[in-house]
């Protein structure tokens, strides 16, 4: 959401680079092959995430780990202090569940929960860290912007790299 | 009082003796980053962030506790002790459970003011998650030790200017953690004067205050009901 | 008191002591093995071969053969020169011991051989007596000197003189560092005239090391005197020594031999009459590795947690309670002694150009004859493991030889002709560190070894500084990542960058120290971290792709 902040300089970028894969942005199932730029947000917190983190980073020249969720696995990674991801389902699904309380389980079909939520830079090769939660989009247009001409972006100081 | 003359980062600076080089940097206009240490109470050199180099002096030395010297020639800044600094700070990310995005103390915090002045985008360590627990049996303020990077300037202004020395540090390693009383829950420690000094020295959002989130605000719909009840049917017990 | 009199009450204890005298050993270790039993037997042997009026059985310290002991040796005034001692002695074989005195009968037990290498190849200055004398009765240090050098010191030389005769002495520290004692000791002497204390850091805590308990359970008025010594030469009237809980035995007999040595005047107000005032006192500490450090150490001695503090300053200048403070290790304070007795010369005469005199080994690990070894400096590293320890037990030959603990490396075998001093072995990049020294064969991972150093640190760490606390625990969390075979080659760049780190920014010795025993794995054993790396999953993926 913090993306389309952006506004009116989206239609700039579109100048220069053709969105291929976005969860909202884009109907593409699947991820294509020799993407330029990949803005990766979300920590990795399940088997789906994970085989797509790994496509990603295979078929992806720049990977960008893309707000803390991503950087940090923030949020997501409360769960971590529990041990592993046991006590969340059983919460969610046993103890608040209505009538049918079960844990799901369809292997192929439901992603399994990894034990630990991780940031995407503990798995895979990053290249450039936009920390924020959300990165504001001044933020993401000054770290964009080097980047379409080529250039590797200054990430410094509370404008650029501020946690939260 | 006698002053010796030193050199800090290749500028000439007058230094009163008996400061340390941390003083003398700041009156200089350095700029040298520090968690542990607090204007007003004792120094530590536990945070290792203030690391400088001396020329001589194989070791890296704490500036904040150590003290000028004439002719000393100090170093605050190469790329070495950046890296140093950064990785610092990653670890004291790692070690504990630091959600900015949820903290009370964000956009208000030290640490992550120093994260941004050593310029930490992401943290290389593996993140520890540890189970560390919450204690807000005091009536006014509240410890999370999720968000503790045990500073202990909390233990110092407690001792050195409250006097009441309520806060200590109990345990070793990474089980290691500020306590209060003798490791009892905070609200039982008659000692503690509610002064809210360890609040105020707090770099982090560990130690806060009380009812300043959502969640603790406390509605009295009773009152209305009973006021009401006590005009129009003289009801005056609730 | 006049000298002549002291040297007559050596006489009267010497002439006390029967002409057969069994040492049998009671310290920890052996203690394990009942030997108290033994020495009761033997007791119980003597009275029924009727034997009291020229044999007795004696309670010793430490012999050093602790993989034999219980140890029981037997000593003839008439004919000292002929040594006979028995292994591994069991209460029921006491009788036979006795009875063979006589002729009534042969000894049933294991006879050792007095000649072996274990015993030859040693140097014993520090541990002259150990192993000979009742650590728990004054007159046995008497009987062998004792106290005669402290009272040289305070009646023959001045405080200058005697820190003189340490410098020269070219002692250095034994608790690892290896600074020169005499040096230490100037500092304090310099001070201006005030409140000084002496301490005496006996908080062993090395895996693998007892070299300082042995001291201390074999011959603890040998420490008081040196102690004593060094409170005259720079000026300190109390005296501390900080004795980790985990040594009952040792605790005990100190305090015997501190009342002991105060009722014969030798300690406490007015030591032989002189203005002298010395007062040693215990304290105990509950079991810490970060209070071996000596400013964790002055805070715990205070009565505060052991947490370490910046240094500069060090404390010889601004110490216990902010006094100028001489921090000694038990070892060292065992040197100071015979040095007054014998004089700096013959003491600079041990040992190398820059190690002089002897050292104390723990040794252990997988090696046929382990314990107490005192060996002269420069001494091989080859000659300690081959000749002495015999080797390694079942066929294996020796990888790499452990110095200096959690602080120290691992040395590999093509170094074994290294003769041991500080300054060889810190090239090796290891230490002398305490004295510990465990050999490790071909079965061993060096990986696994430094994982064990690590989590010793890790659960070490007083966790004061972060470099420290959460350096170890991450360096910890790596090294089980490399064990378990999850690590890629970033793992073990991450973990070589971390050492770095950790060594330069720690506030103390333990953390400056602790990425040693990966460093030097690392440095002598790479290709088995490298062997157990993983390919990175991409890399992989990527490859498989195409």
């Amino acid at each position: 959401m913090s993306f389309l902040d952006l506004d009116e300089w989206l239609f700039e970028v579109a100048k220069f680079a053709d969105i291929v894969y976005s969860p909202v942005a884009s109907d593409i199932k699947d991820y294509p092959e020799d993407v330029d730029v990949c803005l990766v947000e979300g920590a990795v917190a399940n088997e789906e995430n994970l085989e797509l983190l790994y496509k990603v980073r295979q078929r992806t020249k720049f990977v960008i780990s893309f707000g803390d969720c991503a950087v940090t696995a923030n949020v997501p990674a409360m769960r971590n202090m529990l041990g592993s991801s046991e006590p969340v389902l059983k919460r969610c699904y046993l103890e608040l569940g209505d009538k049918t309380a079960q844990l799901p389980h369809e292997p192929g079909i439901v992603p399994e929960l990894l034990d630990r939520v991780r940031p995407i830079h503990e798995l895979v090769e990053i290249d450039l860290f936009i920390p924020g939660c959300p990165p504001s989009a001044p933020r993401i247009q000054a770290a964009i912007e080097p980047l379409l001409k080529g250039e590797q972006p200054v990430m410094e100081g509370r404008s650029m790299i501020k946690f939260g | 009082m006698s002053v010796v003359t030193l050199k800090i980062n290749d500028i000439d600076v007058a230094a009163e003796a008996g400061k340390t080089v941390l003083d003398a940097a700041r009156e200089a206009g350095i700029r040298i980053p520090t968690l542990c240490h607090l204007d007003g109470v004792s120094d530590v050199g536990a945070c290792r962030l203030c690391l400088i180099e001396i020329k001589g002096i194989p070791k890296l030395l704490p500036a904040c506790v150590t003290e000028v010297a004439e002719g000393m020639d100090v170093t605050t800044h190469t790329p070495q002790l950046d890296e140093y600094r950064r990785m610092t700070v990653e670890m004291l990310f790692s070690e504990g459970n630091h959600v900015c995005a949820v903290c009370v103390a964000n956009e208000n915090c030290e640490l992550q003011d120093v994260a941004i002045e050593v310029g930490m985008d992401h943290s290389r360590f593996t993140y520890r998650f540890p189970e560390r627990g919450v204690d807000i049996s005091h009536p006014q303020f509240g410890i999370d030790h999720n968000r503790c990077i045990l500073c202990t300037r909390c233990v110092r202004v407690c001792d050195e200017i409250e006097g009441a020395h309520v806060w200590d540090v109990a345990g070793r390693g990474a089980a290691a953690k500020v306590i209060t009383g003798l490791n009892q829950p905070w609200g039982d420690v008659d000692a503690c004067t509610a002064c809210g000094k360890c609040v105020d020295a707090c770099p982090t959002g560990s130690i806060f205050r009380k009812g300043s989130t959502a969640s603790e605000l406390d509605r009295d719909r009773g009152k209305l009901e009973f006021l009401v009840k006590a005009r129009e049917e003289n009801q005056w017990t609730r | 008191m006049e000298r002549a009199e002291l040297l007559e009450q050596a006489t009267v204890a010497k002439q006390a002591q029967k002409r057969i005298r069994l040492h049998c050993c009671t310290s920890t270790g052996c203690q394990a093995s009942q030997s108290l039993d033994v020495k009761k037997q033997l007791d119980a042997a003597i009275k029924t071969h009727n034997l009291g009026d020229t044999v007795e059985a004696v309670g010793v310290g430490c012999m050093g053969f602790c993989g034999q002991g219980p140890m029981v040796e037997i000593e003839d005034a008439d004919s000292p020169a002929e040594k006979k001692h028995y292994q591994k002695v069991t209460p029921e074989q006491a009788e036979s011991i006795i009875g063979s005195l006589n002729g009534s009968g042969e000894a049933e037990a294991i006879q050792g051989d007095p000649n072996h290498p274990f015993f030859s190849r040693q140097l014993l200055i520090v541990r002259e007596h150990s192993g000979r004398i009742d650590p728990e009765r004054i007159d046995e240090y008497l009987a062998v000197g004792g106290y005669q050098a402290l009272h040289h010191a305070i009646y023959e030389m001045t405080p200058a003189e005697v820190v003189q005769e340490i410098t020269q002495s070219g002692l250095r520290g034994r608790g690892g560092a290896g600074y020169p004692t005499g040096l230490k000791w100037a500092t304090v002497a310099k001070m201006p005239p005030g409140q000084k204390y002496i301490i005496c850091n006996a908080d062993e805590g090395d895996p693998g090391a007892f070299m300082d308990r042995s001291v201390l359970e074999s011959d603890p008025h040998r420490i008081l005197e040196g102690m004593a010594i060094a409170g005259y030469a720079v000026g300190a009237t109390q005296g501390y020594i900080y004795v980790r809980a985990e040594y009952p035995l040792a605790i005990t007999r100190l305090q015997k031999a501190i009342q002991q040595a105060k009722r014969k005047h030798c300690l406490g107000a007015q030591i032989f009459d002189s203005p002298v005032d010395f007062t040693i006192e215990i304290r105990v500490g509950a079991g810490a590795f970060v209070c071996g450090e000596e400013t964790a150490l002055i805070s715990s001695v205070e009565g505060g947690r052991g947490n370490p503090r910046p240094r500069p300053p060090y404390p010889a200048v601004s110490g216990l309670h902010g006094c100028p403070t001489l921090i000694n290790n038990v070892e060292t304070l065992g040197n100071i002694s015979p040095i007054i007795r014998n004089g700096a010369e013959w003491f600079a005469g041990i040992g190398t150009e820059r190690s002089k005199g002897t050292k104390i080994f723990s040794l252990t690990g997988k090696i046929r004859n382990n314990g107490l070894i005192e060996v002269p400096m420069g001494i091989t590293l080859r000659q300690i493991v081959e000749e002495m320890g015999g080797g390694v037990p079942g066929g294996n030959s020796v990888k790499a030889i452990q110095t200096g603990g959690p602080s120290g490396g691992c040395i590999p075998d093509r170094e074994l002709d290294t003769p041991v001093d500080y300054d060889s072995l810190r090239e090796l990049g290891s230490m002398m560190g305490s004295g510990g020294m465990v050999v490790m064969d071909d079965d061993t991972s060096m990986v696994q070894v430094a994982q064990f150093y690590m989590e010793f640190c890790r659960g070490e760490t007083c966790g004061k500084c972060i470099p420290c606390r959460a350096g170890t625990v991450q360096m910890y969390q790596l090294l089980t990542k490399l064990l378990d075979e999850k690590a890629t080659k970033r793992d073990l760049d991450k973990l070589k960058e971390l050492c770095g780190m950790v060594q330069a920014t720690s506030l103390c010795g333990l953390g400056q120290t602790a990425p040693n025993p990966v460093l030097s794995t690392l440095h002598y054993f790479e290709q088995e971290y490298l062997e157990l790396l993983q390919p990175d999953p991409i890399t992989l993926a990527a490859n498989s792709r195409g």
